[in-house]
């Protein structure tokens, strides 16, 4: 288990929310921090690894269950 | 970060409702993204970057006695609001707003008139220029 060193909320939040969240959030960070961010949005499943994908970020982990969507991603 | 910065150049000929979601989601996601986003505002579209236009934006044609339960809809789903969409948009810092110049000459607009988040007013070479290096172009 890698250590957090941000989490976000992004439940009950639709697309472009959590996407602009994530960026607002890693504003502040540097590179190699660990941001988590925890999403309810279905869409978040394709959308969370296009944005890390065109913002050099990687995502770690991939959680599923009880509607909730749980996202490790290194800045 | 990634290599190389990417761009969107988009057109913004619709004032309407239905039309300016679309330009401040995908807008705003790109910005998110990192890419250079740039929104050339003419026709239509300039009456969203008047002070006051986003607020005042409704549904087209008929579907306009609509608008308000549509945005009461977006309102419960918790989408942000135009306005709300373009501070969002500011907030990525990798969001321009242009507006036409012609646009504003034939419909008599002043700069006054428009919202202070407008960068440059300029003319169809000046988007193109962007538009020949961008990778997603759009006309909404």
């Amino acid at each position: 288990m890698v250590n957090v060193d941000v989490e976000i909320d992004a439940k009950g939040l639709y697309c472009p929310m959590p996407i602009v969240k994530l960026k607002k959030a890693t504003k502040t960070m540097t590179e190699g921090q660990i941001i988590k961010i925890v999403a309810t949005d279905p869409g978040s499943k394709r959308d969370i690894p296009a944005w890390a994908n065109k913002t050099g970020a990687k995502v770690l982990e991939t959680n599923e269950g009880d509607g909730t969507f749980t996202y490790i991603i290194r800045v | 970060m990634s290599e190389k910065k990417r761009k969107m150049a988009f057109v913004v000929h619709s004032g309407s409702l239905d039309k300016l979601y679309p330009v401040f989601i995908l807008a705003s996601t790109g910005g998110a993204m990192d890419a250079e986003v740039s929104l050339f505002f003419t026709f239509w579209g300039m009456d969203a970057i008047k002070k006051g236009g986003l607020e005042k934006a409704k549904l087209p044609g008929i579907m306009s006695l609509g608008t308000g339960m549509m945005k009461g809809k977006i309102k419960d789903v918790g989408v942000p609001t135009l306005k709300e969409m373009l501070e969002m948009c500011r907030d990525t810092e990798n969001v321009k707003i242009y507006a036409c110049s012609t646009t504003m000459e034939i419909m008599g607009i002043s700069k006054d008139e428009l919202i202070p988040e407008v960068d440059e007013i300029v003319g169809a070479a000046t988007f193109l220029d962007i538009a020949m290096d961008a990778d997603v172009q759009m006309f909404i």
